[in-house]
């Protein structure tokens, strides 16, 4: 049995405490009116280039009586007045979807009924136990989208909607009751397979026979054809629908990739830190090994989506479709094009080698780049629509990511305390015991 | 000039694994040990060398990467400028994102390609070449290990016999 050592448990909570009040203290400071605004704005832009703040003061004083700067005004308002909400909603969005990734992970390997990896099922059952929590968190944070308490989604504006005739042809999908609706069935679907599937792995611990065995077999055959679709759809709603005159058909894929290389990066490093510290003896570097090539190969997988997403908008140049790109471009520069090279260029590079894929600290220092570069790709996702040009990382992203790191952190080192960190009697575990590449 | 050598025949790979282990073991020089299909771990497990092909592999790669972006500059930005996608820069790097299909898939084409041409030219394989293997049976379903004699014929016979051989032949080479 695992115990949750002392200092981690301290660590996780000092997290939590750390970005909760960092996340506090970017609520408080967030602007009320438009006069605030646009103060933080000139001060913010004080110290980074003076010239920027000159043309933007005389911007301001020349045209301050016209009705379209109070309207930008109010723009600017309303996206710092989005900035605590965006950065607590990235945040909550990334770590829940680490869970969810590795819940398909796990469903994989089930309906494969894979050799190797039966090993590593409970740090698997571990991570994934942060779906109930983290699925809670990003469900309230919706509901508060909903019942307007920040304006994440503009669809959600009846104002709007009412001047925009392509989002009231939307209506009928995008509205906010039947949105809540599926979200509560994606999260119940997802958190009702991960009940179950805990419980026959930990029944089948217990049983003379296969059936528990099976039976997880059958429900995580089945929980991959509704993921598959729900998950789709989650993406659409919880993320692409900030942008809702935007779409792109392979957005569901894009995030799913996404999730999934986070998901095994965790899942490898996780393994590591466990065997580290004297548990889980019989895992060896041809298990990392497999998990590396896992982190390597979707990574690439989750290059190519982004690419066949890039280059078809690219290429078409239609106005409406290549506006997501040309805002990324011009406004998120460096975390665009900087998330590129942390999620393919360092990954391709670093754990192309064969033998790199088995040393540990190597594995853990890319998974460490990897999840960044995904935190910041789900960054790029969301800000754009929401913030602006007036996104940063500051306090209020950096405390929700520590926030909910301390909570993941937390409850899955919690939940790895509550079985056996090995399962005894699943048929594949000599398979997996002796796995050697 | 004639040898002799001595022949172990296995039918399962796990076998013959473990046995190539003791003959290792044992300090024999294994000459070479046929199969049916590839079996991982053998090569380590003969000592034999680490292969190069992976590095010839990545060169061979890089060649291509090479010919497709010379080549599309060529075709598409220098001798007949493409306007590509509405967007007359007639630059490559500006153009890059369409090229990119192209400059992977030739990566792809030239690190296959002439990796297999490598390999079989490695390998001595060409069309028409006599089989080398000395029991068609390697082909079907059966392992052979195959161990210069070098007066020492007891010694290997009951060797090999403990390892779990089915069949052992003596024959010259």
């Amino acid at each position: 049995m695992y115990t949750f050592s002392n200092r981690l448990k301290i660590a996780s909570l000092i997290l939590m405490a750390v970005g909760a009040i960092g996340i506090a203290a970017g609520f408080i400071s967030m602007p009320g009116t438009v006069k605030e605004a646009k103060d933080i704005v000139a001060s913010h832009s004080d110290g980074h280039n003076n010239h920027n703040v000159a043309t933007e003061l005389h911007n301001a004083e020349s045209h301050s009586a016209t009705g379209h700067d109070s309207k930008h005004d109010e723009h600017l308002l309303h996206q710092l007045q989005n900035k605590p909400w965006s950065a607590l909603y990235v945040a909550a969005f990334f770590f829940f979807m680490i869970a969810l990734g590795v819940l398909a992970f796990y469903a994989i390997q089930r309906a494969a009924q894979a050799g190797w990896s039966p090993l590593l099922f409970r740090v698997m059952e571990g991570i994934t136990a942060y779906i109930v929590p983290g699925g809670i968190i990003v469900f309230v944070i919706l509901l508060a989208s909903v019942a307007h308490m920040n304006h994440l989604f503009v669809w959600m504006d009846a104002e709007v909607v009412a001047h925009d005739k392509l989002l009231q042809g939307k209506a009928g999908y995008l509205n906010g009751t039947f949105f809540l609706i599926r979200a509560a069935i994606f999260l119940g679907g997802w958190i009702l397979y991960r009940t179950v599937s805990r419980k026959l792995s930990l029944a089948q611990d217990k049983a003379d026979d296969n059936k528990n065995f099976v039976k997880n077999f059958r429900w995580s055959a089945g929980f991959l054809v509704f993921y598959l679709v729900s998950e789709s759809m989650m993406s659409w709603d919880w993320i692409m629908s900030v942008d809702p005159h935007w779409f792109s058909t392979l957005f569901g894929w894009y995030v799913f990739a996404s999730m999934f290389v986070s998901g095994i990066t965790v899942i490898a490093m996780i393994t590591i830190y466990l065997k580290s510290k004297g548990y889980l003896e019989d895992v060896n570097d041809s298990h990392i090994h497999d998990l590396a090539k896992f982190m390597f190969g979707i990574s690439i997988f989750w290059t190519y989506l982004w690419f066949a997403q890039f280059m078809l908008i690219w290429y078409a140049n239609i106005p409406e479709e290549v506006t997501y790109f040309v805002t990324r471009i011009e406004d998120y520069n460096l975390p665009f094009f900087g998330m590129i090279v942390m999620n393919f260029v360092f990954p391709l590079l670093l754990l192309m080698n064969s033998d790199y894929k088995r040393i540990n600290w190597f594995v853990i220092m890319t998974g460490i780049v990897i999840l960044a570069g995904h935190y910041l790709d789900i960054f790029n996702m969301i800000m754009p629509a929401t913030v602006g040009d007036q996104w940063s990382i500051g306090i209020p992203e950096i405390s929700s990511i520590l926030f909910f790191a301390g909570l993941f952190i937390f409850v899955v080192f919690r939940a790895l305390t509550t079985a056996p960190l090995q399962p005894k009697r699943n048929p594949f575990i000599e398979e997996s015991k002796h796995f050697h590449y | 000039m004639a040898s002799k050598v001595i022949q172990a025949f296995y039918n399962d790979d796990d076998i013959l694994m473990l046995a190539v282990k003791k003959v290792k073991a044992a300090k024999h020089h294994i000459e070479e040990v046929y199969c049916p299909f590839p079996v991982h771990g053998l090569d380590k497990a003969m000592g034999l060398a680490p292969t190069r092909l992976a590095i010839t592999s990545f060169l061979y790669g890089c060649i291509g990467l090479t010919i497709a972006i010379v080549m599309m500059n060529y075709i598409m930005i220098e001798d007949w400028p493409q306007d590509i996608g509405g967007k007359p820069s007639f630059s490559y790097l500006e153009n890059m994102p369409s090229f990119v299909p192209i400059m992977f898939e030739l990566t792809v084409f030239f690190a296959a390609h002439l990796m297999v041409i490598t390999f079989y030219m490695r390998s001595k394989l060409w069309p028409f070449k006599q089989a080398e293997n000395p029991d068609v049976r390697t082909t079907d379903d059966l392992f052979l290990m195959e161990i210069e004699i070098h007066d020492n014929e007891e010694e290997l016979k009951s060797l090999l016999a403990n390892t779990g051989a089915v069949e052992i032949n003596i024959s010259e080479k």
